[in-house]
């Protein structure tokens, strides 16, 4: 897969750091099973993480902490840790791993939710603020234009678009700031399927999409 | 216990817990310890890398903001992670600090989130990339250093580094506390990872 937009350095450092949204993270997290460069350069990241790590001053443990561990290492590993996630998910070869562990659909029976005429979504749930979401935008179609309080993470899972910076196909991401304002077209025969990611609410620049916001929740 | 056993290494890390001038060669030795732990489950090699990584963990986590119990807690739950999957540590992709990193830095974000943190993968559905020809060396000069580099850094540019890793701060967040744009958070950042990539490369 030959991927053409890749996530922003300070996005990346972020996400290694543990201090992007939650709903970022998972935007970021799909887009490095997916991205070979981008999995070196967040491995940076992270060996930063792992030197300041080193750096600490160290603090105190509790006395007994080493004895409580070395009497539990023996101890069977309590029933299947990871298997609570397993069940819940489901196989779909067209969806990156991490989305498994949000997303309890094949991208078949997601239970769209229709916006207006072309455009469906779907919001995943996600503990921190800011918007996480699939969407589902029909051929020709375009999203209002908007411009964010913060960043906003988009992630191409099917078809293509086009907006003022490029074209967007499988496995591209936007990583947009406020310094942006687009409106992305879609330009595939299918239906643009895409995994999106703020930190704040968007901003509609129109009338009609300060009328729509308060509706659908962006 | 038996404290006599392992060689002078292992009584050393225990009873010190310091801080002090880290060698150059320590950081290859915490990952040959830790990539030991995961061939042969030795309680030896683990008590070696709870005396160096379990006080650092501790620190980190209180820095992110959580209480003393929490925190030992986490801490001790990181260490017994890192004794149940250290079969899954690769020396020659992360050194050993860079790895329990992320374990502590998960543990901590699942305790305050409720919810795991995204985490990925190698994925062959969609990526034919080898990844084992990435160069293998590269990570052992990657660690140990950072905290003379981020000294040279402007200080604004050491503030992003820091409110982003030990306080675990969003862009946003970062830019409302310093009374600047977001752009100027991101760029800080860029600027920042720029000269540390630069002065790794050179080392």
């Amino acid at each position: 897969m030959s991927i053409r937009h890749h996530l922003d350095e300070a996005t990346l450092l972020s996400y290694a750091a543990g201090s992007l949204s939650q709903g970022m993270a998972l935007v970021v997290a799909c887009h490095l099973s997916m991205c070979s460069q981008c999995r070196k350069r967040a491995a940076e990241q992270e060996a930063v993480g792992g030197s300041l790590l080193e750096d600490l001053a160290p603090a105190e443990v509790s006395a007994h902490a080493l004895d409580n561990l070395l009497s539990a290492l023996d101890a069977p590993v309590s029933a299947p840790e990871e298997k609570p996630d397993e069940c819940r998910r489901v196989k779909d070869s067209r969806l990156p791993a991490p989305l498994g562990d949000y997303l309890p659909y094949t991208l078949d029976d997601v239970p769209w939710k229709k916006l207006v005429a072309g455009i469906s979504y779907y919001d995943i749930e996600c503990q921190t603020g800011g918007v996480s979401r699939l969407m589902r935008i029909a051929p020709g179609k375009n999203l209002l234009p908007h411009t964010h309080k913060g960043n906003e993470l988009t992630l191409v899972l099917q078809g293509s678009f086009c907006d003022e910076i490029g074209r967007f196909a499988r496995g591209d991401v936007a990583d947009l700031d406020d310094q942006v304002e687009h409106q992305p077209l879609v330009d595939s025969n299918t239906d643009c399927i895409c995994l999106i990611a703020t930190d704040a609410p968007l901003k509609f620049t129109t009338l009609l999409g300060r009328l729509v916001q308060p509706v659908t929740g962006f | 216990m038996n404290h006599e056993q392992p060689d002078e290494t292992v009584n050393n890390v225990v009873a010190l817990k310091t801080a002090d001038a880290p060698e150059s060669a320590s950081a290859n030795d915490w990952s040959g310890l830790l990539a030991a732990l995961g061939a042969k489950q030795d309680k030896q090699l683990f008590v070696s890398l709870f005396g160096h990584f379990a006080p650092r963990v501790k620190a980190y986590i209180l820095r992110l903001g959580l209480v003393e119990s929490v925190a030992e807690e986490l801490m001790q739950e990181t260490m017994l992670l890192m004794w149940r999957k250290a079969h899954m540590y690769k020396p020659e992709k992360a050194a050993a600090s860079t790895w329990i990193f992320t374990l502590a830095r998960n543990q901590s974000i699942d305790w305050m989130r409720k919810q795991k943190y995204p985490e990925y993968s190698f994925d062959e559905t969609f990526d034919q990339v080898d990844e084992t020809a990435e160069d293998a060396g590269e990570q052992l000069v990657v660690s140990g250093h950072l905290g003379a580099i981020i000294d040279t850094l402007p200080e604004n540019q050491a503030q992003v580094i820091y409110m982003s890793f030990y306080e675990g701060r969003a862009h946003g967040e970062i830019a409302e506390r310093l009374g600047i744009p977001l752009g100027s958070v991101k760029s800080r950042i860029r600027l920042a990872c720029e000269k540390i990539k630069a002065a790794w490369r050179d080392v």
